[in-house]
């Protein structure tokens, strides 16, 4: 159940992105000029090491022995008798070192990047999952590493802030616009422009310019390779139903996409709700924001009718981003996902069911994802099979949690 | 002959070069910002780029982007933009005005009816920062065909068959960005630039403007020698903001387009 480049058919729905990084009408290049040509190349050290087969060895052999993959497929016995109707699986990605997916395209892009030859990482990021990610390869690969997060994120996410520097890295503090993830890409983009020579820039979720939508959904795409061989083992057939939570899509495609020609696999991508989608409050950029075109791609935005980006707000900072990947917004257009909210409170209930029904502490993101297997389980027949991405744990939440709960640590 | 062909053109007999200033419409705020727009053909801007705010300007330095989130807090939009060209318009024909910004506010908009829209209002030419040559045809087609020029960013990086590319379906003039980074950060290395000039005009008849990193009036009198014509935004803004609170804003700034267009 390794990771590899498969061979897609043609009129496939894995076939995208086109040769200029479209998914239908989404994704494309939209970088100032200085950018161009080194996006160019790292599309072509991208595709130079997804066809080489030496290059999935090293990434596989990482996979297994340092972050811990495969992760398991896990049968929710309590959750499923507590729920009463569909059978539960979580696939385990908050095993994985780190606690969270983010490590799996982490370590394909810095394999990427060594191959350019380039010097020295930049990453944006949002919870500090994807940071301190990056800060791992980093320090595993003794690369130095600039990680750009907003001023808000710091304050909400201190442990996270604290691994990174532990972790060798530095960490700059984002106070543009709203200091939150959009203007953590922003300024990584900045730094970007004036530092082409030796940098790449490792971008945490499917997202940004092509090939990066691309590129981290293929990396990722180990998460749903492996549930559709660990499902055969398991119940001798593919699962009926996925769902997993949505910030800019990472893990979600990671699990989807290995199932997107399987048309008897239903998928829910669920977006944070924040106070409601009817709200200004929310980071649901599919089930309440528009088409447009920010960080390099054309997608999905939370923005006003003068096209001027709203902030999103969300209990969890990893989804607190007004964008998703441009590959969703295609896949919301032809239907073949269903996109959902769950609110602030719903995920918190989430969080908390989740910690007591299994013992297991999940990160508030894939809580979201959580809250939605909670409406949905009771209204499925108990020969539904049903997986879940559980993609992080929570430890990094604890201090929200309680906060939220008005309890003290 | 369009107003920025006849600028350039009336500048070359004369043996001059142009002075484009850049301003963020609606900063400080509406009606000073109009104020400013008028002085600058009558202080020595040859050309205008009037930038239309945006929220999240991914190529611009500290001082761009506190410009265009003022303005767009006093309520600056790019019907705004557009509506404060109109009002330039009445008692100016001569000046040429670049619209230059982000491509999601014209995509939000509709790319036809800001094309038509800008071109009424009495745009000449158009500078949309993340639209490389890749995506650009959405909005450079009807563009073009409204009688707008299409105005190309060529950096540091564009070089080899990138040139190329990049040039291939440019108007008006080419806009150098003299540095690899963001507005309002470092300063050019004059021979670099002027090397890559060269190979530029060896390619392409157009008139070539620096911009990125020109501050003060020595800066644009280096540059001034090498191109075709010299941008100054960052300085301008800043000035700007240093005299918010300063009762005739016009005037320091005056001042600084004057010393800009003399050093030139
Ligand atoms: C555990 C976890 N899940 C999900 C996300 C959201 O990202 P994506 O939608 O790309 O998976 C994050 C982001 O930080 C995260 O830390």
């Amino acid at each position: 159940m390794e990771a590899k480049n498969l061979k897609v058919p043609a009129n496939s729905l894995r076939s995208g992105p086109d040769e200029k990084g479209h998914f239908g009408l989404y994704g494309g290049r939209y970088v100032a000029e200085t950018l161009m040509p080194l996006i160019l190349e790292v599309e072509q050290a991208w595709h130079k090491a997804r066809d080489n087969e030496a290059f999935w060895d090293e990434f596989n052999a990482l996979a297994k022995d340092y972050v811990g993959r495969p992760s398991p497929l896990y049968f929710a016995k309590a959750t499923t008798a507590h729920y009463g109707g569909a059978k539960i699986y979580f696939k385990r990605d908050e095993l994985n070192h780190t606690g969270a997916h983010k490590i799996n395209h982490c370590l394909g892009q810095i394999l990427v990047a060594r191959r350019m030859g380039k010097k020295r990482i930049i990453a944006e990021t949002g919870a500090g999952q994807h940071g301190v990610a990056t800060a791992t390869v980093c320090a595993l690969f003794d690369m130095p590493c600039t990680v750009f997060m907003g001023a808000e994120d710091i304050k909400r996410q201190k442990p996270n802030v604290f691994r990174m520097k532990l972790l060798g890295a530095e960490v700059v503090p984002v106070t543009s616009g709203s200091g939150t993830l959009k203007d953590a890409m922003n300024e990584a983009l900045r730094h970007w422009v004036a530092h082409v020579e030796d940098t790449y820039y490792l971008i945490g979720t499917v997202a940004g310019p092509h090939p990066y939508p691309e590129m981290v959904r293929d990396f990722q795409s180990v998460i749903g390779i492996e549930t559709k061989e660990q499902m055969m083992e398991k119940e001798g057939r593919l699962p009926d139903s996925l769902v997993a939570c949505i910030g800019g899509g990472s893990n979600a495609m990671g699990l989807f996409h290995p199932f997107l020609d399987d048309p008897s696999v239903q998928m829910f991508g669920v977006e944070a709700g924040g106070f409601g989608v009817d709200t200004d409050k929310h980071a649901a950029s599919l089930t309440g924001g528009s088409t447009g075109i920010l960080h390099g791609m054309r997608s999905y935005f939370l923005q006003n009718d003068d096209g001027q980006i709203n902030e999103a707000h969300s209990i969890s900072a990893g989804l607190d981003y007004p964008g998703i990947g441009p590959e969703h917004a295609y896949l919301h257009d032809i239907d073949r996902v269903q996109y959902v909210s769950v609110t602030d409170d719903e995920a918190l209930e989430a969080f908390k069911m989740l910690s007591q029904l299994e013992g297991i502490i999940p990160a508030l993101e894939p809580s979201h994802a959580f809250a939605h297997v909670m409406k949905l389980a009771p209204t499925l027949p108990k020969d539904h099979v049903l997986v879940m991405n559980l993609c992080g744990r929570g430890d990094k939440d604890i201090f929200t949690v309680a906060e939220k709960l008005g309890m003290e640590i | 002959m369009s107003r920025i062909q006849k600028t350039f053109e009336a500048l070359k007999d004369k043996n001059q070069k142009a002075l484009n200033i850049f301003v963020t419409a609606g900063y400080p705020d509406a009606t000073r910002s109009l104020e400013i727009l008028k002085s600058l053909p009558s202080s020595g801007a040859d050309l205008i780029e009037l930038g239309i705010p945006f929220t999240d300007p991914m190529a611009d330095g500290p001082t761009i982007q506190d410009s265009s989130l003022q303005a767009l807090e006093n309520g600056m939009s790019l019907q705004g933009t557009l509506d404060m060209l109109t009002e330039f318009r009445k008692d100016n024909t001569g000046t040429p005005v670049i619209l230059m910004g982000y491509f999601n506010p014209i995509y939000k908009y509709g790319c036809d009816k800001f094309v038509n829209n800008a071109k009424t209002a009495g745009a000449d030419g158009l500078i949309v920062v993340d639209l490389p040559p890749e995506e650009d045809e959405e909005l450079r087609i009807p563009a073009q065909k409204a009688g707008l020029d299409f105005i190309k960013l060529v950096t540091p990086t564009t070089i080899g068959t990138r040139l190329d590319t990049v040039i291939k379906n440019a108007s008006g003039f080419l806009y150098y960005v003299s540095i690899a980074g963001i507005t309002g950060t470092k300063s050019a290395n004059i021979d670099e630039v002027a090397a890559h000039i060269k190979q530029i005009k060896e390619k392409c008849d157009l008139p070539v403007a620096v911009g990125f990193g020109i501050k003060t009036p020595e800066d644009a009198a280096k540059m001034s020698k090498i191109a075709d014509a010299v941008v100054v935004g960052s300085a301008i803004v800043e000035n700007i903001n240093k005299n918010q609170s300063v009762s005739n804003i016009v005037a320091p700034l005056s001042e600084q387009v004057i010393a800009l267009k003399k050093a030139i």
